[in-house]
């Protein structure tokens, strides 16, 4: 739980297994301080990612979704992240057409070296998220 | 335009394939109805008009045997996203193309005459439906009760056929016409949109007809929608399964609309299910410069990849 546990947002990560979850872990190792909204769901490759997962998260909950794979051309199996490329940028041209932010959704790219990078991408996505608020409006019952 | 043209091929056609997929008559005058002829003497009750609206080609996938099929410009271009996406075998078709000059939408029709019943209905030469019902008379122009897709429609004639009923016409439609409405929707802002579909949407019953009408949903009972694992939506009333439910149709038919307008068609409560993938089908035109179901060629833009991809830069933070 966070300090300041009702300014909290609800974000969810998705990070592929190689690359972006093991960046994270070193930024953990390294000890970079990072705001503590993201939630992470670790998968395969960011191939994985299908974009009905960010809809669905969007839909039933989340105040922004992230997505993060292995740079282009260093992907684990070859090729994954270069369709989750064409998917994902087709969902965040998709999703303004449907009256969700754009904003409130964004993939990257981050290796397991890039410690500092990762965090400096979870301060900023959380930050901008912070700056548009929460998508949903919170019921009575919820911390 | 003429019947007989297309009895004329379907005849020639006949002897070579199980069934040929055409329209007759329906229960009233102004519907058309799928038939399948498979003997001469059926061949009598095909009727070729702007009452042919379905998109036959739906069937094709389902198809073991070697058929023949009627079809109009628009239809076409589901045969050829079928034939990219190797869903059909192209020896297996005869395709009986036919120039169309634009379809009647007969929700609009009965807009039009307010829903009374139709007694006997009529085409001249020159482009107007003559509809009768019990209390009169009403002469509509085709080009006032055609559906949307018809008034920026870009292949009047086939884009693959092996016959064809009439002479190859050309579009006097503007290019740029096509994608007008998501170009005027995009400018509304995030506000309006998301109260747009949420009045459309929340009308939506569930009832499936856009998915199971549509060409390109080739999953048919394996169709996310209604597997409880995954569980993508539940059989709650809400705004949020509705919504999950369109996205799903959208996502999974993104680069592969046909723009054959078939959900339009056949909601009943009037929902513009095809603008959603209109809306993907335009960003497909400008990252990858993709047109669905043009060039048998032509692979599907998420099918494929390129490693140094041209348009699609990366976001910033």
């Amino acid at each position: 739980m966070s300090v300041v546990a009702e300014k909290e947002l609800r974000v969810v990560g998705f990070l592929c297994n190689w690359c972006s979850y093991g960046g994270a872990d070193t930024a953990g190792v390294a000890r970079f301080k990072q705001p503590t909204d993201l939630r992470i769901i670790r998968v395969p490759c960011s191939g994985r990612v299908d974009p009905l997962f960010v809809v669905k998260a969007l839909l039933t909950g989340a105040d922004g979704v992230l997505v993060s794979g292995c740079h282009p051309r260093d992907c684990h199996y070859t090729d994954g992240n270069f369709y989750a490329r064409r998917r994902l940028e087709m969902l965040k041209r998709l999703l303004p057409f449907i009256g969700i932010d754009e904003r409130r959704f964004h993939y990257t790219w981050v290796s397991a070296s890039e410690g500092q990078k990762w965090q400096q991408v979870v301060a900023g996505f959380t930050n901008r998220l912070h700056q548009l608020g929460p998508l949903h409006a919170k019921k009575e019952n919820e911390g | 335009m003429s019947t007989e043209k297309v009895k004329e091929a379907i005849a020639k056609v006949l002897p070579d394939v199980e069934t040929v997929i055409c329209w007759q008559g329906g229960f009233d005058a102004i519907h058309a109805t799928p038939c399948f002829v498979s003997s001469p003497e059926q061949i009598d009750k095909v009727i070729w008009s702007p009452l042919c609206a379905q998109n036959l080609a739906s069937y094709l996938p389902s198809m073991k045997k070697k058929v023949g099929i009627v079809v109009k410009g628009c239809d076409s271009r589901t045969i050829v996203q079928y034939m990219q996406e190797g869903l059909i075998d192209r020896e297996k078709v005869v395709i009986i193309g036919i120039p169309c000059t634009g379809v009647v939408s007969v929700k609009k029709i009965l807009k039009e005459i307010g829903h009374e019943a139709v007694l006997d209905a009529s085409f001249d030469g020159s482009g107007s439906i003559t509809v009768r019902t019990p209390k009169g008379e009403k002469t509509l122009a085709i080009a006032d009760v055609c559906p949307d897709k018809c008034r920026t429609c870009q292949y009047p004639t086939p884009l693959v056929y092996d016959h064809l009923a009439g002479d190859p016409i050309t579009s006097d439609k503007p290019k740029e016409s096509v994608y007008q409405d998501i170009r005027e929707f995009d400018a509304k802002t995030l506000e309006e949109r998301k109260a747009y579909w949420e009045k459309e949407l929340d009308r939506c019953i569930r009832c499936y007809a856009c998915r199971n009408a549509c060409p390109m949903c080739v999953c048919q009972d394996s169709c996310i929608a209604e597997t409880r694992e995954p569980h993508w939506i539940s059989q709650k009333l809400s705004l949020q399964e509705k919504f999950m439910f369109h996205m799903i149709h959208a996502l999974h038919l993104a680069g592969r609309c046909v723009e054959c307008g078939e959900c339009d068609r056949v909601c009943p409560m009037d929902i513009p299910v095809s603008k959603m993938k209109k809306k993907i089908n335009a960003e497909m035109k400008e990252l990858f410069n993709y047109e669905t179901g043009v060039n048998p060629d032509d692979k599907p833009p998420m099918f494929t990849f390129n490693v140094d991809e041209v348009k699609i830069k990366e976001h910033k933070l």
